[in-house]
């Protein structure tokens, strides 16, 4: 069984006047021990649908249908009590800036055990003692000292490291990490990045990585989803997006690596830039950006079609195969 | 801290001075304090010996040389009316005053902090519209009118509280008259503590709320969530923390409010305390009592908001009161 499967995943914004789709029909599974990335630009629902996983959607955000299986329970279906019993225990997250997600008035200690603490009976002492133990694991240097500690007396890399620290403590069988390295400093990315994919390889610990950085992705997930728009639009096995990606949208989002162009040219750009929630466009929401459009892009909106390990949501893919097929037909007639 | 408290007395040295310099120019401002004291029949002749006797006739910097050199030695001048020290006289209604203040504050803390943070949390409950409502009409209602609808409903009405005087006190160490540790005394604080208390409390329901939704929205407080703490542990420990962190600053700024609000309520309730005393000096133009109150207060202002900031300190660990000195 998948440890976890989202299904059909729908979640709305309710506005004053009309309700808004952040994602639609968003499906995927994660398998245990599998690292997985979610990438496209901003807007694209990568952060929704990572909150959604864990159902803390900010307001006025809200799952309107579709479900989320934890093995087989759903989390949709959850009330507060019990979703506080999975979050922190079983799918913890990371965020993406550092500075922000501790909290300023609590010292790094307090913050840590409080997680075992509410999770499980154990006495302060006892916490403490897995508290610094998973900081001197995250490569901390002191970890008794920086116990004492508020956030302000440590670095941004520092930080993000007792964040990473404090989603191990109970051991979670999935973290979500929502553009872990965004917020830091260059040189300390790769350090962080390399710290969260031994840990995840160590520990057997399934990732979702949120992330509009394709060279971050290919270096630590087996698998990607490429959203746009709320929606899927590809999926299938990072190499193989990487080195062969089928959608338009996919295409131009790897030519827009600063190492796909040479030294003083211009940076490839996607031409325009991602709708807004209020104006997706008809049929299939890149068509306004995208070189290939036709009629029916326009109109349809196109279902998933695979080819080979990947699936794409794409005419022009779908069309392609078709004629493939058919002069496969012609050459075995 | 021992630097901050230095540079804090240094402050403080400035500031009484120049309250003392204000509270002694407006003196001769107030009014002929030897009319108040002799009367019509006294001649002027013998008023005017009076007036040399007192010093009223010498200029105005040698008047306030006098003056300061003898509040430098804890002298703020005799009171006309009382003829004992001014400090003497203020000191012995400040008990009352500050028991007032102290329970007014209290009730304002108990009641104004869940009042907002249930604002903050439920802001479309029924309970959270009322309150919000509740706010807007304690804040635009002046306070005597308050205090006339307790006396009408508690004292006269309902006949549970009494609405003028302090009743039973007792003596605390010789030195202090409480009327915290008596039935009668407790009975008698009710009221004006409640007036004083509801004169506060919208400003900290509607600051408290306020800052409590600002917080809630920031992200340590998702992240909390996305921990699998429990709500009470991230709306007290983690979200209450933060509010209060400008809701401190603003109650050491209202302490200057309270003294304020509180001449109005003593006068109303015919409390014994600081603010009736300086209603009955302004009367009598008793302007020796009416210097030293206004430095008492200052000095009280003073000492609020070194505290206010101590605990500041205490609950912010990103200030350092050593090394900013603020």
């Amino acid at each position: 069984m998948n440890l976890l499967s989202v299904s059909n995943l729908n979640v709305n914004f309710h506005m004053k006047e009309q309700e808004l789709a952040a994602l639609i029909d968003v499906s995927f599974t994660l398998n245990r021990g599998e690292r997985i990335a979610i990438v496209g630009e901003s807007g694209a629902g990568k952060s929704v649908l990572g909150f959604s996983i864990v159902n803390l959607i900010g307001k006025p955000g809200y799952i309107a249908s579709g479900s989320i299986k934890l093995e087989n329970k759903d989390i949709t279906q959850m009330n507060l009590r019990q979703l506080q019993e999975i979050r922190g225990k079983r799918i913890a997250m990371i965020f993406q800036d550092p500075m922000m997600t501790l909290n300023p008035v609590l010292t790094i200690g307090d913050q840590l055990v409080e997680t075992i603490r509410s999770h499980t009976k154990i006495s302060y002492k006892d916490a403490r003692n897995i508290a610094i133990e998973k900081l001197h694991n995250v490569q901390i240097a002191s970890p008794e000292k920086r116990f004492d500690q508020y956030p302000h007396e440590l670095s941004g890399g520092m930080r993000q490291r007792v964040i990473i620290a404090s989603v191990l403590l109970l051991n979670p069988d999935i973290i979500i990490a929502d553009e872990p390295t965004t917020a830091l400093d260059v040189t300390i990315q790769a350090e962080i990045l390399q710290l969260l994919l031994a840990i995840c390889r160590d520990n057997g610990v399934a990732l979702v990585l949120i992330s509009h950085d394709l060279g971050v992705v290919s270096k630590v997930a087996e698998r990607t989803i490429v959203m746009y728009a709320g929606r899927v639009v590809e999926e299938g096995p990072t190499l193989e997006i990487i080195n062969d990606p089928q959608h338009p949208y996919t295409q131009g989002l790897l030519n827009a690596l600063p190492q796909m162009t040479l030294p003083g040219q211009r940076l490839n750009q996607i031409q325009g830039s991602m709708p807004s929630l209020a104006e997706r466009p008809s049929g299939c929401a890149f068509h306004p950006r995208c070189p290939y459009a036709t009629e029916r892009c326009r109109q349809e909106q196109p279902s998933f079609i695979y080819s080979g390990v990947s699936s794409v949501a794409c005419f022009l893919v779908e069309d392609m195969l078709n004629e493939f097929a058919e002069q496969d037909k012609e050459v075995n007639e | 801290m021992l630097i901050f408290l230095l540079r804090r007395l240094i402050q403080a040295c400035f500031v009484m001075i120049i309250i003392s310099v204000i509270s002694f120019a407006i003196q001769d401002k107030l009014g002929d304090p030897v009319q108040q004291m002799v009367g019509m029949s006294v001649s002027t002749e013998e008023r005017n010996q009076l007036r040399n006797e007192l010093g009223l006739n010498d200029g105005f910097f040698s008047q306030y040389w006098r003056f300061a050199k003898g509040a430098i030695h804890g002298d703020l001048g005799t009171s006309y009316y009382y003829k004992e020290p001014a400090l003497d006289v203020i000191f012995k209604k400040l008990p009352a005053t500050l028991e007032l203040a102290f329970c007014a504050i209290l009730v304002v803390i108990l009641v104004a902090t869940p009042c907002g943070v249930l604002a903050a949390i439920k802001p479309k409950h029924i309970v959270s519209r009322l309150l919000m409502i509740m706010s807007s009409i304690g804040l635009s209602v002046p306070i005597f009118i308050i205090a006339i609808f307790m006396v009408y409903i508690f004292s006269i009405e309902l006949n549970v509280a009494p609405s003028f005087g302090r009743g039973h006190t007792t003596e605390l160490f010789g030195l202090w008259e409480s009327g915290i540790f008596t039935k009668d005394g407790l009975k008698h604080l009710l009221l004006p503590t409640f007036t004083l208390a509801i004169a506060l409390m919208p400003i900290f329901v509607r600051l408290i709320r306020a800052e409590m939704m600002e917080v809630l929205q920031s992200e340590y407080i998702r992240f909390a969530w996305s921990k699998g703490l429990s709500a009470s542990r991230i709306y007290f420990v983690h979200a209450l923390k933060n509010t209060m962190l400008p809701v401190i600053t603003v109650g050491g700024i209202q302490a200057g409010t309270l003294v304020a609000y509180t001449i109005l309520t003593e006068t109303i309730f015919q409390w014994p305390g600081m603010g009736f005393l300086f209603m009955d000096a302004v009367s009598r133009v008793d302007t020796p009592l009416i210097s030293a109150y206004l430095i008492v207060v200052g000095g009280m202002f003073v000492i609020t908001n070194t505290v206010v900031d101590l605990i500041y300190g205490l609950v912010n660990p990103t200030v350092r009161l050593a090394s900013h000195g603020l």
